[in-house]
């Protein structure tokens, strides 16, 4: 038998069934895992004692017939989650100490299908950042490093320690957050696979909002039908949530497998930028090769306003995120720091508790909203944001589903992108524009780049059509084969 | 009878809007379910919502929708299918998310009227421009302890309505003839309880002066004032400060200013300048407001008769005067109580009783029509007492008394008391009788010619009586016997 820590979720729930070893046994063995893949940074909070507890029931549950879905699985929870008298504090100083005397709706969720936390995941602070290197903790660092040179990489973010801890085997899963590519970039780097559902799927209710009108919760997993288990899971109408959507809830497991003979596939135009990376072009034709040689109808298709979705992101994510923002004031719970008079206690306990990237946004968020301002940048950017959204409904006219890069490199070294906000942005280029029209997306882990990192590929659907891009990527898992391990070169396929 | 205000350059017009902000009644605030009850310990009605705590949603609460809707049907207004919830944006410590949810470019009712009457018999249409649903905020408390503020969120998240009217109002008799009306109409459909004094509803002012036909004048906005009176007040001050500025050559700075009641001045809180940027955007967790046209239609057949309508009806169906219909229908509870009492009986009769010795009593008690001593149908009951006889006006007054301090039903207090009106003949005869045997020299002086001794004989009868006989009865039979 294989290390349980290798296991997937899916294999991981039939061992545990069948009794091959028991949920304290999964847990322990993930707990060490955390303990030894320590120098990641990947784990904010660790919950070693409650893992320990929840998983002695878990047997219990598995032994009396009562299991749910995940039970006896052992995840990590990106920090961005409330999770009740566990520290939560979206990785920023102004939270520190807090302790949300309330469970958000999603991991309430996986907690009753029986899921066990085995600690909070490192992220951006504030979900602010493709690197995870704006977090208060320090950066997450990925497993994965070039063959060569063995310098330390990001894994991407903002939701960089969940797919640091389940690449690094220290978590059979994770939670994410996806607000303009945050699940599926790091999984991108981190060679997992990341779900983004619809808007609306999930529920917000308890996760730390940056924007609220394109955060969306999903799991991070090593694969596709790990993917679908979770999901399973995690989605679902919450009346807490006016943005949710009373939507039945399909099974995401059962049609997996049905293939991919006779889907359109769309492949936009505009997606082919300049200066792109020859591996992400090469990595990109395979994967439109492997689907055509299944008997996928590819499709060439235009998204014409493609060029306008990261400006137009980078308008509407900072302007929300400015007034969501604005809750941390010093006056109720976090940080406070002593002033001389109310605004000099405000200043003080922002200035303290936010770093240097969630002040840009807020100030480029205060700045677009401001009287004299808004027509030109909020509103214009809303109504960019239309066509967008009608681009892909356009396309969805011919296509089943849209095949893409998820970002136009693989993961970057630990402080490269630091101090060149742009740049950083600019790894959003793939992902931002399905944010932006709601529509679920999934990269799927499908080669190396020539340094010998991960690279993924995104496929975006029909809002709720996350059963169409769950198969399709089902079949992308399969056909690209990425079995290879951040600690292993044994097995990589050089594109 | 236009009001004006005399300059020593000439006359000024004034201009006067109203904002008033009603809170709805509701058991649970706009976009939580925490409670709204009055007077509650601090911070004890509060919700994560409420405080602003990390990864809280606003989920909106109908019944606010509803009571909206409702009022808006009764100022005549336009109800807007989809509006649009927004964030006002604004740092203070009593706001606990740094935001107000409003609604700014899309409120969920438009335009309407309301109909005011004033004291020369005339009534005016005043325009409504706008009710829209928002949020309250907290309460700062700054003088508990020296350099601390105190925050009590009891209040933050109860569901308000803004509603904004026209520039349309004059005087200030209009003004206070406005809030009155209007508190009367959201007391009616019940969507306020409009209650001055605790906060449930609060008035910003807008005045302004101008010489006659010229344009508008720079206004001021008066913040917060809290009574009809204390508005009344505050704009015949702030008219008058304005109109000196004006007259000394300056002009005025539009600004925020506060009333203060005990000084009767109002005062700078802050210029245009210190106005805050509020960065109004719609609020992404909250979708476009959309109800269905069937709902409103609902909604507007379950309207009680508001206080226009029943006003008119009074004057037609019971001959009262404008005045009394007025009075009766200021208050849903006396018309109501109103409508009881006469019902099949003579309603000016009936709207005297009820205006006069019943309000009266219940205003020299303190008391109001719900927990008033007696009932309606009991009211109802002495008037019949008066009508077949029974009691002399007089008498019937005197029996309303024992009821008010009682309870008990008219024919209770008459049976108990013996306040039942002489009407028997024989005895009132006997009386008469006595009376004259006893005055032989006044029914000399009579007969011969002084009649005016007439009222004096019936005073001696009704005196004998102790106010029981009957005057009529009394005055018939001394006819008989005198001449």
């Amino acid at each position: 038998m294989s290390k349980l820590t290798e296991l997937t979720v899916a294999d991981a729930i039939s061992g545990l069934r069948k009794k091959e070893f028991s949920a304290v046994e999964l847990t322990e063995d993930h707990i060490n895992a955390v303990k030894d893949s320590q120098e990641l940074n990947a784990y904010v909070v660790k919950t070693f004692d409650l893992a320990r507890q929840r998983s002695i029931l878990s047997d219990k549950k598995i032994s009396s017939g009562e299991a749910g879905l995940l039970e006896g699985i052992p995840i990590a929870v990106k920090d961005l989650f409330c999770t009740k008298g566990v520290h939560s504090s979206a990785c920023s100083k102004v939270l520190d100490g807090f302790q949300p005397p309330y469970e958000s709706t999603v991991t309430q969720k996986l907690w009753d299908s029986g899921a066990v936390m085995l600690g909070k995941a490192n992220m951006d602070e504030f979900a602010m950042g493709s690197s995870n290197s704006t977090s208060c903790y320090g950066p997450a660092i990925n497993p994965w490093t070039p063959k060569e040179t063995g310098e330390q990489r990001v894994p991407g973010g903002s939701s960089g320690g969940s797919a640091v801890a389940v690449a690094a085997r220290a978590a059979l899963a994770a939670t994410g957050t996806d607000t303009g590519g945050s699940i599926r970039q790091p999984a991108s780097f981190c060679g997992v696979v990341g779900l983004k559902p619809t808007y609306g799927r999930c529920s917000r209710w308890g996760i730390i909002a940056f924007a609220s009108s394109l955060d969306q919760a999903g799991p991070i997993t090593r694969s596709v039908k790990d993917a679908a288990l979770m999901l399973n899971v995690m989605a679902g109408f919450d009346s807490k949530d006016s943005t949710s959507l009373d939507k039945n809830v399909p099974d995401y497991v059962k049609d997996l497998d049905q293939g991919v003979k006779g889907l359109r596939i769309g492949v936009p135009e505009e997606y082919r930028i300049d200066g792109m990376l020859p591996e992400i072009t090469a990595l990109w034709e395979q994967g439109i090769e492997w689907f055509k040689n299944a008997g996928g109808e590819i499709k060439e298709i235009s998204l014409p306003h493609t060029k306008y979705a990261l400006p137009t992101y980078y308008i509407i994510a900072p302007a929300e995120a400015s007034s969501n923002l604005a809750r941390y004031d010093g006056v109720r719970f976090g940080l406070r720091e002593t002033g001389d008079d109310l605004i000099d206690m405000y200043s003080k306990s922002r200035a303290k508790g936010f770093g240097e990237e969630v002040k840009r946004r807020v100030m480029i968020g205060t700045y677009v909203l401001s009287a004299g301002y808004y027509d030109a940048y909020y509103l214009k950017a809303q109504r960019v944001r239309s066509r967008i959204a009608k681009d892909f409904k356009d396309a969805f006219n011919d296509v089943d589903v849209i095949l893409t890069p998820t970002a136009p490199t693989g993961a970057f070294a630990v402080g490269e992108k630091t101090d060149d906000p742009i740049s950083m942005y600019l790894n959003d280029v793939f992902t931002v524009p399905a944010s932006l029209a709601g529509l679920p997306g999934i990269s799927i882990p499908s080669g190396l780049s020539p340094e010998g990192m991960p690279l993924g590929l995104q496929l975006i659907g029909r809002p709720f059509d996350e059963v169409t891009i769950l198969s399709a990527g089902r079949f992308l898992e399969t056909a690209a084969d990425f079995n290879c391990l951040p600690s292993d070169n044994i097995g990589r396929k050089k594109l | 009878m236009t009001y004006c205000i005399q300059g020593n350059s000439g006359q000024f017009e004034l201009v006067v809007g109203l904002e008033v902000h009603a809170q709805v009644k509701s058991k649970a605030k706009l976009f939580s379910g925490a409670p709204t009850e009055y007077g509650a310990e601090p911070n004890t009605q509060v919700s994560f919502i409420d405080a602003g705590m990390p990864g809280m949603l606003p989920v909106i609460n109908e019944v606010a929708i509803e009571q909206a809707v409702r009022t808006g049907l009764a100022l005549n207004a336009k109800i807007n299918l989809t509006s649009i919830f927004d964030r006002k944006n604004y740092f203070y410590p009593d706001l606990p998310c740094g935001y107000q949810i409003s609604q700014y470019l899309d409120p969920i009712v438009g335009e309407g009227t309301v109909e005011i009457d004033l004291k020369d018999g005339s009534s005016r249409n005043i325009g409504i421009e706008r009710l829209h649903l928002e949020m309250d905020a907290g309460k700062s408390i700054h003088d508990l302890r020296p350099n601390v503020t105190h925050v009590d969120l009891n209040r933050s998240g109860i569901a308000l309505m803004e509603i904004v009217s026209k520039p349309d109002m004059r005087s200030p008799e209009e003004a206070g003839a406005y809030l009155r009306k209007l508190r009367t109409i959201l007391r009616y459909v019940g969507s306020c309880d409009g209650n001055m004094e605790q906060g449930s509803m609060r008035c910003d002012v807008n005045v302004s002066v101008r010489r006659p036909g010229e344009k508008y004048g720079t206004r001021c906005e008066i913040k917060n004032v809290n009574s009809v009176r204390f508005v009344m007040r505050a704009i015949e001050y702030e008219s008058k400060r304005q109109v000196d500025i004006i007259e000394e050559g300056n002009s005025v700075d539009q600004e925020t200013r506060l009333f203060d009641s005990s000084k009767g001045e109002t005062r700078t809180m802050r210029s245009k300048e210190e106005a805050h940027d509020y960065r109004y955007f719609p609020d992404p967790d909250l979708l476009p407001l959309k109800i269905e046209q069937d709902w409103v239609n609902e909604i507007k057949n379950s309207l009680p008769e508001l206080p226009d309508v029943l006003k008119k009806r009074f004057i037609k169906q019971y001959s009262l005067t404008p005045y009394d219909a007025e009075v009766l229908v200021s208050e849903q509870s006396s018309a109501m109580f109103f409508e009881t009492v006469a019902h099949g009986r003579d309603g000016k009769l009936a709207a005297n009783w009820v205006t006069g010795e019943f309000f009266g009593a219940l205003n020299k008690a303190n008391l109001n029509i719900v927990n008033s001593p007696i009932t309606a149908h009991q009211l109802g009951g002495l008037i019949d007492r008066v009508s077949d006889g029974t009691l002399s006006v007089r008498l019937a007054k005197e029996v309303f008394e024992f009821m008010f301090l009682s309870g008990s039903d008219a024919d209770v207090v008459i049976e108990e008391k013996g306040l039942k009106q002489v009407t028997d003949v024989d005895e009132i005869h006997t009386i008469i009788d006595k009376i004259l045997s006893s005055n032989t020299e006044k029914v000399e002086e009579f007969r011969n010619g002084k009649v005016k001794l007439m009222g004096w004989f019936v005073g001696q009868v009704m005196k004998e009586s102790q106010g029981k006989a009957n005057p009529a009865a009394v005055n018939k039979a001394l006819k008989e016997k005198l001449t």
